[in-house]
Formats: C-alpha cells, structure tokens, sequence
C-alpha cells in the first residue's frame, strides 16, 4: 500500500491507478476465462456421461422384461416319451418340446402342414422346457395332468413385442412371418400375451437363445474373481506399503523398488494375462478359465495401485502421532499396527476400491487364461470356469441375434450397478474408519 | 482383528490353489474360431442340457490360436477340441504330432457365407468379384501399370453400379472373415481382371496386388464387431458392409444382401456352392482324449445329428449353413466312426 501512496505521490497520480486497475481488471478477467474453461470441461464431461448413460438405459431397459405365452400344457406320457417310466433319469431327458409343441398345435388346431407347425413352434422359446423339466422333478406324479403355464417366447416375438422388428404384416425379410404375427396378434387379443420382469437375466448362465441368457454366472464369476483379488492384493499391499514407508531404509535399492512399483502401474493389462498364463497356468498347472487364477491376475493389476495409494496414506499421517507413541513405550510395530495403520486406513481403503473396480472392468488379461468362453454353468467354487461381467458384455455384443443388443445394455446397466455399490462401500467404509485432528 | 484377517485370506488362498492343481478335468473343453464359435456354443448348449454331462467350456481364441492350443499336447490341462473357419494347416498338423497329437478326427460342420450387403432404405445391387476388387484394391492397373486407386464412386467402376461414393465398412486384417473376403473376393476378381493379369507379375507381387486393400477411407475398418456394421449400414443407406451370413440372415429386415457374380447370398445358393464366397467350417477332436475326457463322442454325435446340423437343425436357425444330405451322410459316418485325418 505505501509503495502505491509513494508512487502515487512521486508522479502523477492518474496513470498509476490506471494501471493498476487495468492490470487488475486483466487479472480478473484471467480468473474468469480460467473458471469458465474448468466449468465448460465439467458440463462436457457431465454431458457426454449424460449421452453414454441415456443411449445405456434406452437400449438396455427394454431387456429387464420378457415376453411370456400362455398355454395349456398337457403332461401326456406317450408324448413326453416315457410310457410309464417315472424314475429321475427318464423325466430329465423326456421330450419336453414336444409337450410344448403339442400345445400349440392343440391352440391352433387349423394348422397344418410341416413349415406351418415348425412356424408355430417358432413362437416359444427353444428353452421353455426348462420350467417343464423342473415342474415335473419336483412333482412325478403331474405326469397326465394339464397346466396352464406361462412359458417364455422366442426372442423374434420378444423383440415384436418391444417394438424392436416390424409387425406390419407382408413386410419384407421380417424374422417372423405374417402367419406367425397372426398368431400373436391372437394370442394377444385373449390376453395370453405378457410382459414380465425378466428374472431369468438374473438366474441363469450364459445360453445361445437370447430370451434365455442370463447374467448370473457372470456376476458369481466377477464376485468370485474380486473376493480372490481384495484377498490377494490388499494384505500384500498393505504389507508393502506399511514396509517400505516405516522400516525400509532410505536407499538406493528401496528408491529402485519404489520407480519399478511406480512403473508397474502403467503397465498394460494384457501383459498381466500373459504372465498369468505363464506363471499360474502353465508352471502351478491351475485350472483354465477360473476366477481362481483369473482373481489372481487381477490381483497382480490392483497392487501397485494399492502400494503407491496406501504409502500417500501413510505419508500423511502427521508424525507427531508416531513421535507421542513412541515416547510413550510403544515399539514401532505397536506405532504402526496401533496408530499409523488405523488412521491410514481410509485412503488404503480409497486406493484399494479404485483398484478393485479397476480389475472389475478388465477382460484383456482374462483372455489369455481362458476366462472369455461360452459358460453355461454357473460356478460353484472360485476352481469351476466363469465369465465375468465385462467378458460377457463382450461376448453379447458380438453375438448376432438382435434380442442380443439390448441384453448387452442390460449387462452394462449390472456391471455399472455393480460399480457403484462397490464405490458406495468404500464411501461408507472410510466415514467408518475416518478420524480428524 | 486385522492379524486373524491375514491369517484367514492366507489360508484360503493356499487352501484353493492346492485343491487347483490336483483337479481333473470332467467337461469338454473347446477353443478355436471365433466364426464356428455361435454353432459349437449352440450344439454345447444342448449337449449339456440333457443331463449327462456338463456343457462344454468354448473359448473364442481364433482359428489360428486355437490350433497352438490343441496341439501344444494330450492331457486334461490341453482342449479336447478346437474350431476352425478354414481346414488345418500341414504344418499345423506337423505341430500336434511333435507334441504327440498324433490322431486328429476332422468334422466338416457346414458352410459360412460372406456378404457384400446395404441398408434395405438403399437399392439391391448386382456385382461381380471383378468389380469389388476395381473399387476395393489399393493399387489396380491402368494404361499397362500399376496406379493408386482412382475410383470414387461405384459408377466409375462399370456404369450399371449405382452414382453413390465407395464406401464399404469391413472387418479390420486381425478378422478371419477378413482373410476369406480378400481370398474369395478380392484374389478371385483380380483373376478375372485381364488388364492386372496381363502384366504378368511374379507370384508374391500378383497376390499382394489383388489382396491388399485400399486405406484412402473407402474401405472402413469397422472393428471385429459385425454387429456394430449392421448398425452403421442401417444408419448409411450409402454405405456397404462386409461380414458373415449369419448376420444378414438375423437382420433381414434392414440389410440386403448384393448379388454376387448374379447369385444372391441365400440358405440355399450357399449350401449348393452357387454363391461364389462361402467357406467350410471345421472342428478338430483329440482321438486320444476318447474315454479319457468324458463326453467327447457323445459331442460328436449331437454336432452330427440331423436335429442339429440338419437341414431344419437348430444350427441352420443360428446362420449354420448345412452340407447337402450326401455329403453330411458321409461326414457323419467318418466322424462317428472316429476315422483319422487325411490330408
């Protein structure tokens, strides 16, 4: 302020004021540009989530309903092929597309011929005999009787039923026929025709039929994969972290150590896989395609992110809280498990979480250890073979049925659910574990 | 609290990775082409429903990836058996016979067509493989020597092709599908191109010529994904696409199919050999790996079974396109009867 006065009262006051509040003004005017560039970078960040977000949920809703059929099924021995055999072997491989054909066929008894019936057949699921097959598992004694059963339709109907094809009759290359829209269009009217929650997304495994995939083998898989992985990575992060920022001596080998973790974390993730195969497949001879070997590979992507996240966090406790333990008594481990450690706690957490849902989305490294495969079943134990979720998103999308698009956004929708609980955790986990001084 | 965590993860994990490496194998395993890869799953799909067995794991490794894998060796850590969208290499059998893979039975599963297809909001289109290479190659012969690609608009090719600018959206040089359609197309137009084979180039030059493909953007790698092609065609009414018949067949209402040499991609133009680019596809089995892996047999056996592979087989409803009735005769007694592989 006196330098101004001074200057001011050496020359003439005006041009002195004048440029300072010029240069002021360019100051503010700086600030301004700066705010508006960092808002403008947010509203294109935020409105390209928006993009990804909306077309996600327009494509990918849709497919958390399927279409049901009405039918009056008969149970009929002789049509299920099994005379009077009841024993659990024959009910499991009794022809029960034929019970479901027969239905049909009862329905629309005016059809006739070979590519009429094989039409008709068309319009329910390939897979309806599921339900059947366990119908008559728990109950032997329905075999002769007649239920009225929703089954699942074929994924063309579905796809009708959406809106997705055409149901304009005498369209030209529609998947179904304008007999077959004939038939639904009747069914429809009897109201025979329903849209439900599509609970198989979430029973089953993966399948070739569309209205039958399901999403669960995956999710076992990915849960099975990251159990593997937090298991692995954050004791032997932990431990790595708390060595080489408490005990490690500062020298020119735990500096080397320190440049090579840094460099780990940058290191592609397919390259990860290849070790994988090399180390955990080919030399201990585990098992192909399971999250057992896949959870450790990704085990090995989360851990410098893990190390270089816990050493910041052990960095940052202030070293008074070390220097009032240790005088009083306490040892240095006793100064780390007791105080450092648990104050360092939630950004381990922070940097752990940011792992996991890192290894989360991976499908590179799988690759190489056989976990992108058709897999029907769904795992048992983290030794059976599994997808996980973005290695089915993956195989969804290359697929060439069209019920298979929105299926694949309805697998993103899971996987991103799935995302945010486990961010929603950590959040929980570090207010849990947070401490102020 | 944090010590008996350690203590817990320890234990598990050494727990499983013994339990790991002492497992033996009881389900068929499968990697291979990414193109036989939608019928194998199918067939594995069935397999496994009636019960019997457990459904078979099908990776989708590529044809050539899958070969390494099926003949690195015999045991329950090597597949049992590998797809592949073009018949085995002799030195990939010579590979598998190092390793011991000595007996190899060999399943044709029928034909895989490729397609040169547009928006259905654009007009059906007649070409011959002669012009396809004109508009796609990179470099193509005028005035007695060989000159980039002058061609901008199909017209400029043969005058019956329609006014619109080239523009085909294709799978990049990774893509098996790729490698058939430069095979097929590509090297069976310029054979018929006068002007390229009279300069009478040397062997390596002649094929470099007629398979490579222009990258001044007429040609547009699309990415392995058909799926995303199909969704561009339908979006670009102007635009080509290349990819499997399987995809024209599941989107019909869309896309159409351009008539190649004058035969439109159909079931039956296909299967009959008339439709000039169509490709076998096989799979491979480990004759040693019957009765020591369960199932494999009985795999075989549904693959050949008319309810699959048929005519009316749930295969030909997933783009599969069958072998006619001798032929798919004779192959199934070959396959069932486990006979070993000529080459």
């Amino acid at each position: 302020m006196t330098d101004t006065a001074q200057m001011a009262a050496a020359s003439s006051a005006r041009p002195a004021v004048q440029i300072i509040a010029a240069r002021l003004k360019r100051r503010h005017a700086a600030e301004r540009r700066f705010r508006r560039t960092g808002l403008a970078a947010v509203v294109v960040s935020l409105g390209f989530l928006a993009i990804l977000l909306f077309t996600i949920l327009g494509n990918g809703l849709s497919a958390f309903s399927q279409t049901y059929v009405r039918l009056d099924v008969t149970l009929d021995a002789e049509t299920l092929g099994i005379g009077d055999q009841r024993s659990a072997d024959a009910l499991a491989s009794a022809n029960y597309q034929g019970v479901v054909k027969e239905a049909l066929y009862k329905r629309f008894p005016s059809v006739q011929g070979r590519v009429e019936k094989r039409e008709l057949a068309g319009l329910v699921s390939s897979g309806a005999d599921t339900d059947l097959r366990r119908l008559l598992a728990a109950d032997p004694g329905a075999v002769g009787t007649t239920h009225t059963l929703w089954l699942v339709a074929d994924d063309n109907v579905d796809m009708a039923m959406k809106g997705y094809i055409s149901r304009k009759p005498g369209a030209d290359g529609n998947r179904l026929s304008d007999r077959q829209l004939g038939w639904l269009a009747e069914l429809e009217a009897e109201g025979a025709v329903v849209k439900r929650f599509n609970s198989i997304l979430f029973s089953s495994g993966d399948s070739r039929e569309p209205e039958q995939a399901g999403l669960w083998g995956a999710v076992v898989g990915s849960i099975y994969s990251l159990a593997i992985t937090l298991l692995v990575s954050f004791p032997l992060g932990v431990a790595t972290a708390v060595y080489l920022e408490e005990f490690a001596p500062k020298n020119r080998w735990t500096h080397l150590i320190e440049v090579n973790i840094n460099n780990l974390a940058a290191v592609p993730s397919v390259v990860f896989g290849l070790l994988g195969l090399a180390v955990f497949l080919n030399f201990f001879g585990m098992p192909r395609s399971a999250p057992l070997v896949g959870g450790l590979v990704l085990a090995l992507i989360c851990l410098p992110t893990i190390i270089i996240a816990g050493r910041a966090a052990l960095k940052a406790v202030p070293p008074s809280i070390r220097e009032a333990a240790t005088g009083l008594g306490a040892s240095r481990l006793q100064v780390v498990t007791d105080h450092v450690l648990p104050l360092a706690m939630p950004g381990i957490l922070t940097g752990t979480i940011l792992g996991m849902a890192h290894a989360l989305g991976e499908t590179a490294p799988l690759l190489m250890i056989g976990m992108v495969a058709f897999i029907v079943d769904i795992p048992a134990s983290p030794l059976d073979p599994s997808a996980v979720l973005p290695v089915q998103v993956y195989l969804w999308a290359d697929s060439p049925e069209r019920a298979f698009v929105e299926r694949t956004s309805a697998a993103i929708i899971v996987l991103l659910v799935f995302l945010a609980v486990m961010n929603l955790g950590a959040i929980w986990l570090r207010k849990k574990f947070e401490h102020r001084w | 609290m944090l010590r008996k965590t350690l203590t817990v993860a320890a234990i598990a994990v050494a727990a499983t990775t013994v339990a790991g490496a002492a497992q033996a194998r009881d389900q068929l395993r499968i990697v291979g082409s990414s193109t036989v890869y939608p019928f194998t799953t199918a067939v594995a799909e069935q397999f496994g429903k009636t019960g019997k067995f457990k459904t078979p794991v099908v990776e989708s490794t590529g044809t050539g990836g899958g070969m390494k894998l099926f003949c690195a060796g015999i045991g329950p850590e090597h597949p049992d058996l590998t797809n592949a969208s073009r018949r085995i290499k002799s030195s990939e059998v010579e590979m598998c016979a190092k390793n011991g893979v000595a007996d190899i039975v060999e399943m044709k599963v029928g034909y895989d067509g490729i397609v040169l297809a547009n928006s259905k909001k654009g007009k059906v289109i007649t070409i011959t493989r002669e012009q396809v290479y004109l508009a796609l190659a990179k470099d193509i012969v005028q005035g007695g020597k060989l000159v980039p690609n002058p061609y901008t608009t199909w017209n400029q090719v043969d005058p019956s092709l329609p006014s619109t600018k080239i523009e085909v959206l294709g799978p990049p040089p990774t893509s098996g599908t790729r490698d058939s359609f430069a095979e097929m197309v590509m090297e069976g137009g310029c054979k018929k191109n006068a002007a390229l084979t009279g300069l009478k180039l040397d062997e390596k030059a002649h094929a470099k010529a007629c398979m490579t493909v222009r990258e001044d953007g007429a040609y547009v790698e699309a990415g392995e994904n058909d799926n995303l092609i199909v969704q561009k065609l339908d979006a670009n009414p102007n635009a080509f696409g290349v990819f499997g018949y399987s995809f024209l067949d599941q989107n019909s209402d869309k896309i159409q199919g351009s008539l190649i040499d004058g035969v439109a991609p159909s079931f039956e133009t296909v299967a009959s050999g008339k439709y000039p680019v169509s490709r076998p596809l096989f799979v491979y089995a480990k004759k040693a790996h019957v009765g020591q892996i369960p199932g494999v047999k009985e795999f075989l056996a549904e693959y050949t079974s008319e309810k699959a592979w048929g005519k009316s087989g749930y295969l030909g409803d997933k783009g599969l396109i069958p072998m006619v009735d001798a032929e798919r005769k004779d192959w199934a007694a070959k396959i069932n009867g486990l006979e070993n592989l000529k080459m």
